[in-house]
């Protein structure tokens, strides 16, 4: 409800943030899997392509660090966060999907409006 | 594991359990639930599965020192420990304490995008961490369905549930895993058919309502490898949280006492073999509409309080305050019996709950007031709650509960007149050990109450039908008057009293006329027999007084005759005669 609220509100500032602001993205990941070295490769790809720059990817294993699960509620993994720009957006899987993936980063409605 | 092994007896080796610590729910499953493996317990929504699953954690942590984790799928954290503050669990202290451990997993659908294979293992490595921060011997997952909502994946929620519960197992956690009844009920328990994951003990919780009466149940689905339990169990929520009833473990077990108390009326006693009732034996007391059950209920609570005993008196008709009232007017004062704790008067109205919860109530409070008599008056109107067969085995029930317990009890109950007297609505005369018929007996115009004794297990009781009382120092009983217009009662039988006894009276008058007529005849016969005897005595004396006379004179003419023969013959005759003369000489003056 607040995430769709804020977006009408403020979809000007949001798209100019979009262009300027440095994406703050987290993977979850549990130890160096197949699914999870994936995830990073489709992850980092994506980013190259569509947030050259201006992006931060922060990769966490729930293997070292389990007490970091329950804050962002992680059930799934991999599961990446958007931390910024703001609202948080949870995209759960290996990021095969790369349509999916731009529509849960919210980068696919935005670029397609511009 | 240590405690489980140590209480593992023969008869349950096959399988460790984990005590719940729940009232009711232990004696049920025959010790707790299996320990190291899932249990489901399943149930619409507010049936109580949360609160089952919140009381065994918290049980399992404060009283037989197992931690647990709460892995709450649906309410928060703050939530939660608000939830059931009022059942005197304070989780915060628990969690500080470290005995507990809780985490909220939010799961929103349209937060989350899925993009390709995933697993479960953020859920794993979360229950992971919780279980060993704190050493955890028990968990809950509190509803895993939610995943459901949450994540579209069907096919690989089934496989990493199927992988949850397998290894939860291999940790070792006894694991209570709640469910939300499915609405369709097409044979599943849950909506995701959780189930078929879950198979080792399930338990379901239902929250019926009939009649507008709703009434909590508990059975135990199944409970793979143990003996349980398979009935449905009423069981109560309050504020010490969760108690089943564990109806069917009672039976005809209990031991039967030789002791025997008063009922509170002396008469009564003596029409039960002198002595009253039998300790922990159950005494119904039935009869129509005021015909005086009350205060033969009263007398016998009382008699309970004098001897110092704990009394629990279950109103279902009038408040504590009208009772007293009412029994003040026929002079027992129950007032300082509650002050001094000794009486605890429930008063309740029937309809306000189920059967079962009544039944649960009245367990509770037995457990918590400990008492030696109860009193239920009366129990017809726990009958008119449900239904006649419902009310029959809730009785039956509640009579084996409170024999087990060593509790001598008295019901009464309501006989509505157009029914056969020996014969109660709520079909529990089998059951009682003493039933007492109380009855109006309509003769000439007015109702009056008399009492026997129908039946009364062993003892020689009264067959006799007594007149009933109710004076302003309390019960009496009096011998009704048999004779050949019947019984009466009464005023009719205080007529006929009087009339009999003016008649005795008369009679007994009567017998005291003739008994004194023949007295006099007696003395009047007395007297003649005295006057004959002296006229006789008087005869013989002159009789004699003659002979005498006669002899004298005779013996004179003789002494003559002889002084003439002397004085003719000489000395020849005198020697003849003197022996003569000496001899008739002693005898006379012998006598």
């Amino acid at each position: 409800m607040n995430n769709s609220s804020k977006l009408t509100e403020y979809t000007a500032p949001t798209e100019t943030d979009q262009e300027t602001e440095t994406w703050a993205l987290r993977l979850y990941v549990a130890g160096e899997t197949p699914r999870s070295v994936a995830a990073f490769a489709n992850l980092k790809k994506l980013c190259e392509e569509h947030l050259p720059g201006r992006y931060q990817i922060e990769v966490i294993d729930l293997m070292q660090n389990p007490q970091l699960a329950a804050g962002d509620q992680i059930v799934a993994i991999p599961t990446l966060v958007r931390k910024l720009p703001e609202p948080l957006r949870r995209i759960v899987g290996d990021l095969s999907n790369t349509e999916r993936t731009l529509v849960g980063l919210q980068l696919r409605p935005a670029k397609s409006g511009q | 594991m240590s405690k489980a092994a140590k209480s593992r007896t023969p008869a349950n080796r096959g399988l460790a359990k984990a005590p719940t610590g729940i009232q009711g729910l232990d004696e049920i499953t025959g010790g707790g639930l299996p320990r190291g493996r899932p249990t489901l317990v399943c149930g619409s929504a507010g049936c109580g599965k949360t609160l089952l699953a919140m009381e065994f954690l918290v049980r399992g942590a404060t009283q037989f020192d197992e931690p647990g984790v709460f892995m709450s799928f649906e309410e928060t954290v703050a939530e939660l420990t608000e939830n059931v503050r009022s059942l005197g669990f304070d989780l915060d202290e628990l969690t500080e304490q470290k005995k507990l451990a809780m985490d909220f997993v939010r799961i929103e659908r349209n937060e989350i995008e899925e993009t390709g294979e995933y697993d479960l293992d953020g859920l794993f490595v979360r229950l992971n961490y919780a279980i060993d921060s704190i050493g955890a011997k028990r968990i809950v997952l509190d509803t895993i369905e939610t995943l459901f909502g949450g994540l579209s994946n069907v096919s690989i929620l089934r496989g990493e549930l199927r992988r949850l519960f397998r290894w939860l197992k291999d940790k070792g956690v006894t694991a209570v895993i709640t469910g939300e009844s499915g609405e369709t009920g097409e044979g599943m328990l849950t909506r995701h058919g959780m189930e078929e994951y879950v198979s080792d003990c399930v338990i379901q919780l239902d929250h019926r309502v009939t009649d507008q009466m709703s009434t909590r149940r508990l059975r135990i689905v199944k409970y793979r490898g143990t003996t349980h339990g398979t009935n449905e169990y009423p069981f109560l929520i309050d504020e010490d949280g969760i108690s089943v009833l564990p109806v069917t473990s009672l039976g005809l077990q209990h031991e039967s006492s030789a002791e025997r108390i008063s009922s509170g009326i002396p008469r009564l006693d003596s029409m039960l073999g002198g002595e009253g009732y039998f300790r922990s034996s159950t005494v119904l007391v039935s009869g129509t509409a005021g015909s005086g059950k009350t205060s033969i209920a009263a007398h016998f609570a009382n008699d309970a309080c004098q001897r110092g005993e704990r009394c629990l008196y279950f109103a279902f008709e009038e408040s504590a305050g009208q009772m007293q009232r009412n029994m003040r007017s026929i002079g027992i004062d129950l007032a300082p019996w509650v002050k001094q704790g000794l009486l605890h008067v429930h008063a309740s109205r029937a309809s306000i709950h189920g059967l079962e919860m009544h039944l649960a109530t009245i367990h509770k409070l037995v457990r918590d007031f400990q008492p030696r008599v109860v009193v239920i008056d009366p129990i017809g109107c726990l009958a008119a709650v449900g239904t006649r067969q419902d009310a029959s085995i809730m009785l039956t029930r509640l009579i084996d509960f409170l024999k087990m317990e060593e509790i001598t009890a008295l019901l009464t109950s309501l006989t509505s007149g157009d029914k056969s007297l020996e014969q109660t609505n709520e079909d529990v005369s089998s059951l009682v050990d003493t039933w007492l018929l109380l009855r109006d007996l309509e003769l000439e115009g007015e109702r009056n109450r008399v009492i026997n004794v129908l039946k009364s297990r062993g003892m020689a009781h009264s067959n006799q039908l007594r007149e009933f009382l109710l004076t302003d120092h309390g019960v009496e009983l009096q011998d009704v008057y048999l004779g050949a217009e019947g019984v009466l009662t009464g005023s009719a039988r205080l007529a006929r009293e009087s009339t009999e006894k003016a008649a005795s009276l008369l009679r007994h008058q009567e017998i005291e006329a003739k008994q004194r007529e023949r007295e006099l005849k007696r003395e009047a016969l007395e007297a003649r027999i005295v006057v004959l005897q002296k006229e006789f005595e008087a005869e013989e004396e002159l009789a004699k007084r003659v002979i005498d006379q006669e002899q004298s004179r005779e013996e004179t003419n003789k002494q003559d005759r002889d002084r003439m023969g002397i004085s003719r013959q000489g000395d020849k005759v005198l020697r003849d005669v003197d022996p003569t003369v000496r001899s008739t000489k002693t005898p006379r003056s012998r006598p």
